[in-house]
This record gives structure tokens, C-alpha cells and sequence, in this order.
């Protein structure tokens, strides 16, 4: 199957109000879309509805040619998403949080391999720690290295940079790029003006009056 | 089936690291059954014949309270959110933390049951038919508390409302189920009412997770 992402005039509709129409945009393996717009232009709805997480009133998404509502599972297969909400649980340490959600994804990893996402994130001597007396860029930090233990051509980033230090935003522009490179998919928003040398990126503008055209 | 285990095994070192939660529910159980008998007073036959309604009733009220639980902590912190794009049926994830709520709600008070029995001066093969009635009959409420929990998930008063969702649901399993014990006290055997809370149990198993998947999927659109 071509690995491709594709998304065919999306609209949103919230209650009576329309968040966006008419979006739509196209990612080929080595390409990251950053899409761009200000608050409340519906960013976050529309990285959920290329996750299957919100269904489109009209449109698609659709991966390698099939519509992602009816591949199910084997969309999955190929998607790591990093939400708004970091999804890890204070109760679990840094190591223990990574391991369940592979195990749960199903491909299990080492201790050791999650140990090690975690110091290449600047975590090393956290790892052992509940998560819950993590500081909140720490928290970000442990979520986001979940990304260097998947092995998914699609990511899905909403404001992965919010509360990294200047540090972390270095690590996770390098993983980012990595990525692209080798070949993966990125889709992010951020506000931030962050530089990330990828192979060739796309820009999706967020209109406040509701659409958005792929440059 | 990974997927269940897996998820089985997260949510009770979860639960064991929040002991608080379960024990609560536990205290609650223990406490509704014993408050009866000091309310209506020592006499052995009156307390005999209440006994097996008011522990069942306890123990469907100690169930429901435990059911916010099941799915608002995951909502709250994403990792509910993940759980929809993770490559596994999510009908089986549910299954697995269906699993883990009666593991630490249901299981705990059917263990307890045949102490708090004996307050009501149940007799020793009274006590056993109790027990494999809520045996039978506690994981229908957690499977059937699912569906609720799931509808009202992140609405405000959720609740008072899965209160009043699911409570009807529950009145079949109340009534085969005191209903067992009652049966065999009385001489005509509780077998049969049994049967049915294992009918009740199969059902539920085949159709709640289904439901409460769907349920999630909504909730979080």
C-alpha cells in the first residue's frame, strides 16, 4: 500500500457554528504539513480528524487511497499521536508509563529502551519517578518520548514545543527531522516559529472564516 | 487478546497504587449492611428474611458509586484518547477495564459478603448460595455501569445521571439475585435463578463492551 495522507474538503460544523469548511491537503513520505492559523481557527479539531478521532460532517481523510474511517485498526497501525493532554498517568513512573502504552499499542519494549527514550528527552534520573511530582515541561517531555520508541510513518503532533525549554525544542526538532528524512510524515501546529530542517514542508492556513488551502 | 490483559494489568497497578479509591467502596458496602440491622432492631426472623435484599441492594449501591471512576481519570489526562487510536479493538480494551473495576469494586465485596451475612443470621448454605449469586451477579453491574459511564463521560452532574441510567438496568440482576437466595432459604431451590443471572452474565459480556466502545467513541467526538 502507497503511504500517502490525504484529506478531501473537510468540513467542521460545532453546534450552528461552522469552525471550517472546504480544508483539505495532501502529504507524501518525506513531507511535514505545519498547520498554521490563531486560536480557536479549529487546528486541534482538525488534527483529531485526521486521527479518526472527530468525524467530518463532509469529506474525508483518507490513507494510501482508502478513507481512514473504514480502514480502522490498520490506520492505527500507522499513526503515533501526540495530543493537546500528555496521556500519561501520575500514578505510573516515566519508564512504566512508555512500557504500557507499547504494550498496549502491541509491540512491547525493553526497560531499557524506554530508559533510554527517556534520557535522549533529558529525562535521565526522572525515569523512576511517579509522574504525577514531574514538572509540567517534564510531563510534555515524557509524552513526547513516546515518539522516538514508535516506529509509525504518520505523526501527529498538536503544540508539541508548549512548555519544553529551549533544550527539548532542540531534541524534538532533531527527532522531527529525523523523521522526515527517513522517509516519515508530520503533521504539527505550534506557534512557535520553530525551523525544522525537513526535507520539504507544507504550510495549511487556518482562515478565521473558515477555510483553509494547502501552499 | 493482549489487548485485555494488557489493559487488565494497567488498570489494577493503577488501582494499587490508589488504594483509597477501593477501599472506600469496600467501607461503603460494609457500612450500608450494617446500619440495617441497628435501624430495625435484633429480631433474628426479621433480619433473616431482609438479609440477602439489603446486602444485594448494598452491594448494587457500592457498585454504582465506583463507576465514575471507571473512564473519568483516563478522560481527564488523554490517555482515553489514546486508547481510540490505538491499533486494537476498543471494544476488547473496554472488556479489560470492565475486567479490572470488578477486580477492584465487585470481587472485594463478594469476599466480604458471607461476613456481613452472618450479622443476619444466615445459615452456612444460605451464605453459599449468597455468594455465588453476587459471584454471578457483580460483574453484570460493572459490565452494564460501563455503558453508563461511558454515555455521561465528561458531562457535569454525570453522576446523579449514570444514577439514573443505569439503576433501572440493574433491577433484573436485583431480583435473580436476591432472588436466588431467598429461593433456597425457602426450600425450592435457588438453581434456576442462578441459571438466569449466568444468562444475564453472557449477555452482557457479548453486548456491553460493544455498547460502551460505541458510547466512548461519542463522548469523545
Amino acid at each position: 500500500m502507497s503511504q500517502s495522507l490525504e484529506a478531501v474538503s473537510l468540513e467542521c460544523v460545532r453546534g450552528d457554528r461552522r469552525l471550517f469548511s472546504d480544508v483539505g491537503f495532501a502529504l507524501e513520505p518525506g513531507e511535514l504539513l505545519h498547520v498554521t492559523g490563531r486560536n480557536g481557527s479549529g487546528k486541534t479539531t482538525l488534527l483529531r480528524m485526521v486521527c479518526g478521532l472527530v468525524r467530518p460532517q463532509t469529506g474525508m481523510v483518507c490513507w494510501g487511497g482508502k478513507p481512514v474511517s473504514t480502514l480502522g485498526d490498520e490506520f492505527f497501525r500507522q499513526l503515533t499521536f501526540v495530543g493537546h493532554l500528555n496521556a500519561i498517568k501520575d500514578e505510573l513512573t516515566g519508564r512504566e508509563n512508555l512500557m504500557v502504552e507499547a504494550a498496549l499499542r502491541g509491540n512491547p519494549v525493553s526497560e531499557s529502551q524506554a530508559a533510554s527514550a527517556l534520557s535522549r528527552m533529558g529525562l535521565k534520573g526522572h525515569d523512576r519517578l511517579p509522574a504525577k511530582v514531574l514538572s509540567q515541561g517534564q510531563r510534555r517531555r515524557t509524552a513526547l518520548a513516546r515518539l522516538l520508541l514508535a516506529d509509525t510513518p504518520l505523526w501527529v503532533l498538536d503544540e508539541p514545543f508548549v512548555a519544553l525549554d529551549v533544550h527539548a525544542v532542540e531534541t524534538l526538532q532533531h527527532a522531527i527531522a529525523e523523521h522526515v528524512a527517513a522517509d516519515g510524515m508530520v503533521v504539527l501546529t505550534t506557534h512557535q516559529e520553530v525551523p525544522i530542517k525537513a526535507g520539504r514542508k507544507r504550510t495549511l492556513h487556518m482562515g478565521g472564516s473558515g477555510t483553509g488551502v494547502a501552499a | 487478546m493482549f489487548a485485555v490483559t494488557g489493559m487488565v494489568r494497567r488498570d489494577v497497578i493503577l488501582a494499587m497504587r490508589r488504594r483509597a479509591d477501593v477501599l472506600t467502596t469496600l467501607f461503603f458496602f460494609v457500612i450500608v449492611a450494617a446500619l440495617f440491622p441497628l435501624g430495625i432492631g435484633p429480631e433474628m426472623a426479621t433480619l433473616r428474611i431482609m438479609g440477602p435484599g439489603v446486602l444485594w441492594v448494598a452491594a448494587l449501591l457500592a457498585s454504582m458509586l465506583s463507576l465514575g471512576r471507571m473512564f473519568a481519570a483516563d478522560y481527564a489526562d488523554g490517555t482515553l484518547e489514546q486508547m481510540l487510536v490505538l491499533p486494537q479493538p476498543l471494544s476488547l480494551l473496554v472488556l479489560g477495564k470492565v475486567v479490572a473495576h470488578w477486580l477492584g469494586s465487585g470481587l472485594p465485596l463478594v469476599l466480604l459478603s458471607p461476613v456481613l451475612g452472618l450479622q443476619y443470621g444466615l445459615a452456612p448454605d444460605v451464605l453459599k448460595v449468597l455468594v455465588i449469586s453476587l459471584l454471578l451477579g457483580t460483574p453484570v453491574l460493572s459490565l452494564i455501569g460501563a455503558i453508563g459511564a461511558a454515555l455521561t463521560l465528561g458531562l457535569r452532574g454525570g453522576g446523579v445521571l449514570v444514577a439514573l441510567l443505569v439503576l433501572p438496568l440493574y433491577v433484573p440482576v436485583l431480583i435473580f439475585g436476591a432472588g436466588a437466595v431467598e429461593a433456597h432459604s425457602s426450600g425450592l431451590g435457588g438453581e434456576g435463578h442462578l441459571s438466569l443471572l449466568g444468562a444475564f452474565l453472557l449477555m452482557a459480556l457479548a453486548l456491553s463492551p460493544w455498547a460502551a466502545a460505541t458510547a466512548l467513541r461519542i463522548s469523545l467526538d
